[in-house]
Parts: C-alpha cells; structure tokens; sequence
C-alpha cells in the first residue's frame, strides 16, 4: 500500500476496493461468456426501424452517467418524446461507476439501460458480454458524424456505443508563469525537459508539470510517443511495456522523473488545484476537455493560461487520446430499442449535442468541431486566444491504433503497486513498467486469456 | 476500588489522588494526543468557512479572506436538488433501524444466553467469540454476493439487515448481565409470581440500562460511518448514506466533467459530524457509569 502515500486517503480506498472487487465480477463474467449463445440470438432480431417505433411506444429508462448536463440532456429529450421517461443516476465518476456496474452485472439485475463508459474501459464491457452490439439497429450509418480516433474506440469487432466527447492531448500553459522566468512555449519534449529543469532551478518551489503516477496519463503518453502496448485479438492478448514507442516516453519521461522535476502531486487531487491556482504547477498535458474545466473551476488563473500542440519527439505533430467517454446500451435492459433510440439522439442529434457543448463539454462530433461558430470562440479566460483551432487541430493529429487491454480497469488499478513505485522512489520507470507487466499476464491468464 | 463509592466526598479519593504528583512527560504525551484528535477537526471547522477559491489560495490552517460558513451550509442542503437532506435521512434511517435493531437482537440473545441454560451454550460463546475477531470489512464481499443472490442489493435492507447483527454487543450484554443482575432477584421476583417477560422488562432492563446504552452507542458510530458496505451494496445515489454521498462529491473533482465542490465536501463533512458528536455527549454519562458499575461488582 505504498500507494496511499501519494493519494488522499478518500482517493485511495475506492482504489483498493476496485483491486479487490476487479477479480470477481470477470471471474464470474467468464463463465458468462462461455453462457451467452442465446442472448446474441435474441439480440440480432432488432433492426433499425425498431427505434422509432420504440420512441413512438415509450417507456421508462434508466441511464447513469456523471456526466453534468446529463440530466438537461434527458429533458430536453422526454420534452421531445414525451412518451419516454429517463431517469438519470449519478452512480459514482469512473472507476466507482465501473464498480458498481461490474455488480449490476455479475448480480444479473440493477445494471441501467444505457450508461456512460470511458473509452479505456469499453472493451472491458463489451468482451464480459454486458454491452449490447449496436450493429443491428443500423448504428453503423452514423460513422461518418465522428472524429476517427473516438469511432476507433466503440468499434470494438461490433459498435458497442456511441462517442459523447472526445480528449485529444493538447499543452496548457500558464503564460504568466512563462515571462516571468522568460520561458520559450516547448515545442519538442527535449525543449519541454531543458524549461523544467531551467523553471525548477530558478524556483525551486515551482515545477512545470506534476505526475505522481497516473495510469490514465502514462498510457496517452506512450500513444503520443508511438507506443502499442497492447495487441487485442478476441481472448489472445499480447502485452509489451518495453515496446520501441512505449520505451521512447520512458527514457523520457524518466529526465524528468529521476531528478526531481515533475511536482509529486496526484493529478484532481485538492493539492493539484491549488498548485493550478497558484502556479506552483505552470503546464498540463491533457485532454482537451480541460480548458473548460480550467475556466469553471480555477478562477484565480483567468488570463494567464495558453493553449498549444503537445510537445513532439521529432517535430512532427502527433497526440493521443486523453480520457472521453461512450454511452453504451447494457445487455440487461429490458427494452434495448428503446434505449438504442435515446443513445442516438444523445449523442448524435444536434439538440443534445447542444446541450453538451453548452456545459463546457469537448465534442466526438466532426460538424461541431469544424463549425465556424465552434472554431472562432476565443475565450477571455485564454486571454482571447482562438483556443478551439489548436484543439481541434490535435483531434485530427490523433496517432491511430492504439487499443487498450480487455481488463484494463483492474490494470490501471495495480498501477500504482508497480509503476507507482518508480514514482515514489524517483527511479527508472522501465523497471516499474516490466513489473507491471509481469502483473497484467499472470491476471491475464489467471482471468482466462491467452497472454504473450 | 469500592471506595470510590462510598458517598462522603472528603475520603472519596486516596490521597495519592488528592495530591497528585505533576509529571511533565504525562503532561506533554496528554497534549500531543489532545492535539492529535483536535487538529484534525480543527482544521474542517476552519476550512468549512471557505469558499472553493479560498480553499485554494493560504493556509489550511488559518481562516480565509472570506467567513461563507452560513452560504456553504445552504449551498450544501440545496445542491442538487437537496440529495444531501436525502443522504442524511438515509444514514438516519440505517441508523434507527439497523443499530436500534442490533441493541434490541443484543440485547434479547445476550441477556437469555446468560439467563437460561440453553444447550450448546459454550459452544455458541466460541462463535460468538470468534465472530468479534473477524472485521466487517473482510465480510463485505462475501455479504455483498450472498446479497446480490437474493436480489436485495441496491435496497435499504442490504445496508440494514448486516447492521442488525453485532456479536461484540452481544457478548458485552451476556457479561454485563452475568455482573449485574442478581440470581436471587430474579428468583425473588419468580416467587411473586412475575412472568419472564416481566422481569426482563421492568428488572433486568433497568439493570442493565448502562450496558445497553453502551451497545448502542457503539452500534449507531459504527452504522453512522459505515462506508465500505454501502459503497459496494448500493448504485442508486438516493440509497447512499452520508458517507458514500460525501465521497462522491469529492469524487466529482476528477475526470473529464470534473466540478470540484470541496466547499461543500468539506460542509457536508462538518455537518455529519455534528448529530454523531452531540449522540456521543449525551449519552456518555451512561456509559461511564456503566463502565463503572461493572468494576464494582464482586
């Protein structure tokens, strides 16, 4: 529990509880799929004029998300077909959610009709066979409406939901920050390196960026870098944490690690705010939902943060995926047309979307993130930079192919047992990323799959 | 020890007592410790009366540039549409009903093992013994399975019917009552001719009104911040009690919709502490005395 040194204590037991709660519900799901030849009949049967009959029957749906204008979204659709009620549970953010539809599904019943899932933890789902393919009721049409990268991530050997938002990796900088310690915006990671040490030495009490160990940020890196950890073909899995791209961010990442440079503070933790409140921490690599969240959430820094492309190994520009989430339709629901139909108009009818983007959100959309409006916004916040250019710029800049482990909730849960320990102890990440590794093949194996 | 008994104040206490010997060591270790427990509640009493700007900016230990106590606690009872006051009454609930329960079941299985020869009687203590030892959390899953097997996860009674079962209540009932109700009292009454059940109404309850307070006193704090249950029994967040609440506010903090409401997290935290602390005071005279009357005895 070395771990705990570096979380909250309200952090890190939802943490270890997911550890311990991860092996039970794909233990019993594996059963599942070996149980599971009649639903996949059943579920052909449905066919794409099913959803606007359903709507027109109505009905009564359950969708969980944390999502925050999920619940204006859902008005917005019973006001348009009133025969349908939704009601909206905020089960947990993330990985508390994830645990609590693991239950819902190995318990058989409580799972909702329709919820949101990180695009990391899709295929968790969809292979423990919890997720209803979309396919059959023509959801293959709608491709064409969204950005290539989070498409990727739901076609999944079927389309196991549909985009809400997308994370494309951009830098946020506070430029304050910058001039004063005459800082040059790093377009390269040796640049990006040599201005943390040249910011650390001129203040000590201030770094470029923080990292304290954060599965959901080291793995967009290793994309960004070029890195395919993971090869995913049905039940075989192939798992290389020394791979020539993931390699590539290591030895990187580790110039900054190893001497100090990175603030040894968890990424949402309260630490984390303050630090982005008083500069202790001047540049984020992050998705690029965070601008909105910067504006609402850190007032302090009004004026003084920047947004550019994250930095490049060769300068050529590439990024990753950073976060983003699907809403996806469970296999338990009782009317899956119906819940197909609201999925499509949540996440693909321009008055949702609306209501999305309205609240802050980074759309998956292609029309919205190419629309005049959506690309002219230029925030005071960001001192009236047009900061929609340089994220959609990173959205169409997105390194393909990169997939995630089939359990890849309970891989990002043990990282900080193993990787984590690089961080703590400020040595070379490659140790901790072969220990990890070792980890991920034996649950691997233990969980069914054939492993390297 | 009887001494401290008897009722004449001036030979109350032996005169090592009356003239106690300073000691600075004892006095510091009190003080570390005094500052252990303080520092902590200290630190949410000040921090409660911050807003979410302030949090951030000066020292976690000293009072903001602004006093928004007040503003906070309304902004906590209203936020999304009120599910606080709804997570209150749930703790409230689980509490009246899941700790009230487990004094009551302590109580009656306490009291009727210790009374009545009842076959098996040692072998029942071992388990009861044993069950002590094992910690709630360990059984979590378990319970958690055996539960979703009887489709009554994401109910009041998955959190309620684990909370009715206290083997540590019920073994301090089964001692207490050995130590303080009397044979001979009991066969007096018998002998009046009094049914059972009277005798345990209007004797033996009177009796053992310390013990029992004291196993409810424990059973309320521990269903009161029962979290690791609740967490993993419940998904519907009109279900959760205050402690799974409060998390996942603090949780909103993270991720790709984060709204951070520490402000809050830390109000609401303040305000759960408050009824469980007030529970404690009051009926901490009961408890004393009842720990008290057990030493007497024999």
């Amino acid at each position: 529990m070395t771990n705990l040194k570096r979380r909250t204590i309200l952090a890190g037991i939802p943490a270890a509880l997911t550890t311990i709660l991860a092996g039970i519900p794909a233990a019993l799901t594996t059963g599942a799929l070996a149980a599971c030849g009649s639903s996949t009949e059943e579920a052909a049967a449905g066919k794409p004029a099913d959803l606007d009959a359903a709507l027109e029957k109505g009905g009564k749906l359950t969708y969980w998300t944390w999502t925050p204008s999920g619940e204006d979204q859902a008005k917005a659709f019973m006001d348009q077909y009133p025969n349908v009620e939704v009601e909206v549970v905020n089960a947990g953010t993330a990985t508390d959610e994830y645990t609590a539809l693991q239950n819902a599904v190995a318990a058989g019943s409580g799972a909702p009709d329709v919820a949101q899932i990180e695009y990391y933890a899709l295929q968790q789902f969809s292979l423990s066979d919890s997720l209803v393919d979309l396919t059959q009721y023509g959801f293959a049409d709608l491709e064409d409406q969204y950005t290539a990268s989070t498409w990727g991530a739901v076609n999944l050997g079927g389309i196991y939901g549909l985009p809400q938002d997308s994370g494309p990796m951009v830098m946020l900088y506070n430029q304050a920050v910058f001039d004063e310690f005459g800082i040059e915006v790093p377009t390269t990671w040796d640049e990006y390196v040599a201005a943390a040490q040249a910011l650390h030495a001129a203040d000590p009490g201030k770094y470029l960026t923080n990292d304290a160990g954060d599965p959901g940020f080291a793995q967009p890196l290793m994309w960004q870098a070029g890195g395919h950890p993971y090869t995913v073909d049905g039940t075989d899995v192939k798992i290389d944490l020394q791979d020539e791209g993931t390699r590539r961010w290591a030895d990187m990442w580790n110039q900054m690690l190893e001497p100090g440079l990175l603030a040894p503070i968890s990424t949402w933790s309260d630490d984390w705010w303050k630090a982005l409140s008083d500069g202790t921490v001047s540049s984020l690599i992050i998705g690029a939902w965070m601008p909105g969240i910067l504006e609402g959430s850190v007032p302090d820094g009004a004026g003084d943060w920047r947004v550019a492309p994250v930095p490049s190994y060769d300068g050529s520009p590439a990024t990753a995926e950073n976060g983003g989430s699907a809403q996806s339709v469970l296999k338990q629901s009782k009317d899956p047309a119906l819940a197909a139909a609201f999925l499509r108009w949540l996440n693909s009818s321009e008055e949702s979307v609306d209501v999305f983007l309205g609240s802050g959100g980074f759309p998956s959309t292609t029309a919205d993130l190419t629309s005049e409006e959506f690309l002219s916004v230029a925030p005071e916040y960001f001192g009236g930079q047009k900061i929609n250019e340089v994220l959609v710029a990173a959205s169409e800049n997105v390194v393909p192919g990169f997939e995630y482990l089939p359990y890849q909730v309970y891989a990002n849960s043990v990282f900080p047992d193993t990787v984590g320990t690089a961080y703590t102890e400020l040595s070379d990440l490659n140790a901790g990323l072969t220990a990890w590794q070792e980890t991920l093949v034996t649950y691997g194996e233990s969980q069914g799959f054939k492993v390297n | 020890m009887s001494t401290y008994r008897t009722i004449n104040p001036r030979v109350r206490r032996p005169s090592s007592v009356a003239k106690p010997r300073k000691s600075i060591g004892l006095t510091i270790a009190m003080g570390l410790f005094l500052a252990y427990a303080l520092v902590p509640l200290g630190w949410l009493a000040i921090n409660a009366t911050k807003t979410q700007p302030d949090l951030f900016s000066g020292s976690g230990l000293a009072f903001g540039d602004s006093f928004a106590l007040w503003d906070n606690i309304v902004q906590t009872f209203a936020y999304n549409d009120g599910i606080f006051l709804r997570w209150l009454g749930n703790t409230l609930l689980y509490v009246v009903v899941g700790a009230g329960g487990a004094t009551l079941l302590a109580t009656l299985a306490g009291y009727g093992l210790a009374k009545y020869a009842v076959p098996g009687r040692k072998a029942y203590f071992a388990v009861v013994l044993g069950a002590i030892a094992v910690p709630g959390t360990a059984l979590a899953v378990p319970t958690f399975l055996l539960f979703s097997q009887l489709g009554m996860t994401n109910t009041p009674w998955a959190i309620i019917v684990p909370s009715l079962i206290s083997p540590f209540g019920l073994y301090l009932i089964w001692v207490y009552t050995l130590e303080s109700v009397p044979k001979e009292l009991l066969e007096a009454a018998r002998m009046d001719g009094a049914s059972e059940l009277r005798i345990f109404l209007t004797i033996s309850v009177k009796l053992l009104t310390p013990g029992i307070v004291t196993v409810a006193l424990f059973a309320i704090v521990a269903t009161w911040n029962n979290y690791f249950l609740p967490l993993i029994m419940l998904s519907d967040p009109d279900w959760y009690p205050l402690t799974v609440g409060l998390n996942q506010w603090s949780q909103q903090a993270s991720g790709v919709a984060a709204e951070p409401i520490f402000n809050l997290v830390l109000t609401g935290s303040l305000l759960t502490i408050v009824p469980i602390v007030a529970i404690f005071i009051v009926l901490q005279r009961f408890w004393q005395s009842g720990l008290s009357a057990g030493s007497v005895k024999g």
